[in-house]
């Protein structure tokens, strides 16, 4: 920048941060998983959304992609990964199966993670392209930068 | 009893020697898409599952499974697929039992990979099994009151029966 400065509102800064650095918690649970990693990999290459780093701890990631059918069974390890997250957090459920139970309609499938995790983004398909995936990420960051976190975080 | 049946050679001895040796057990036996099915009375299980495996090869149980065949007599049906690995065969064992406790003899005691099958066939249709080692649900949570393989149970399954966690979360 050299000898110029520039005038910007924290709000816009943090987010600007947040939303060019949404770490994504993968949550893999079946075929959908597979996609997500073509979703990390060189071809669709989300490190351009700067989302590559996939951490397999809930506590340095932002975005949990809850990727495949959820059992009630595994519905308490979600939401148990989930709570684990530091605030602010976002959450898209990839997939028909994530969103509304799929194709599982019986007894030991969750009808949709919604039942139990606040969704902010739903991915149609089954699977989903990885360009879908890129999509939901995309519109997440579009909600970040409409937050005003400061304000309401103090 | 089994003239209009098209057997291959080996299958053919095993099924002559077993209406020979349990001619007064053998309720059926009929062909269905490819493979061989012997139904017989359910008190003749540990007998005729023995005299298989030591006499005839059957040494390998492939799978148990149950059937809710929903009549109002012999309302559920087991069914056992065994292997003879030195004649390459298949064959289907069926019993059937009562909607009414039902219950039939674990074949644990031959075959040890029978436990989490019958465990399999007592989750979802609640067929116990007498003898059986180890005798709990399998993949239901324990204190589960329903069987979600018989036919009256909802596809969608009892709502409220099964507990989704918590969202307001532990503030420790």
């Amino acid at each position: 920048m050299g000898e110029g400065y520039l005038t910007t509102k924290l709000d816009t800064i943090t987010n600007w941060a947040r939303a060019n650095a949404a770490w994504p918690m993968p949550m893999g649970l079946a075929c959908c998983a597979i996609e997500m990693m073509a979703f990390a990999g060189p071809r669709y290459d989300v490190s351009r959304f700067g989302s590559e780093v996939f951490r397999f701890s809930p506590r340095q990631s932002d975005v949990m992609i809850v990727a495949g059918w959820c059992s009630y069974k595994m519905s308490h390890a979600i939401r148990r990964i989930w709570d684990q997250m530091p605030d602010p957090k976002w959450c898209i459920a990839m997939g028909a199966c994530a969103s509304t139970g799929g194709m599982h309609r019986c007894y030991g499938v969750v009808q949709g993670v919604d039942n139990f995790l606040p969704v902010d983004a739903y991915i149609s398909g089954c699977p989903p392209r990885p360009d879908a995936v890129i999509h939901a990420l995309m519109k997440i960051q579009d909600k970040i930068k409409t937050e005003h976190s400061v304000l309401l975080d103090t | 009893m089994s003239k209009e049946l098209q057997l291959s050679d080996p299958l053919q001895k095993v099924i002559d020697a077993l209406t020979d040796e349990f001619f007064d057990k053998i309720i059926e036996i009929y062909q269905s898409s490819g493979d061989t099915f012997v139904r017989f009375e359910a008190d003749a299980t540990l007998d005729l599952c023995k005299y298989l495996r030591d006499e005839q090869g059957f040494v390998y149980l492939c799978d148990i499974f149950g059937i809710d065949r929903y009549t109002n007599e012999e309302r559920f049906e087991v069914v056992y697929n065994l292997v003879s690995l030195r004649d390459r065969t298949r064959l289907f064992l069926k019993i059937r039992c009562e909607e009414e406790n039902p219950k039939v003899d674990s074949v644990y005691s031959l075959w040890p990979s029978a436990n989490w099958f019958e465990r399999e066939v007592y989750d979802m249709f609640g067929i116990r099994f007498r003898n059986h080692p180890d005798h709990r649900r399998i993949y239901m949570p324990e204190d589960y009151k329903y069987f979600p393989l018989r036919k009256e149970f909802p596809l969608l399954g009892i709502p409220g029966s099964i507990e989704l966690p918590s969202t307001t979360p532990d503030p420790d």
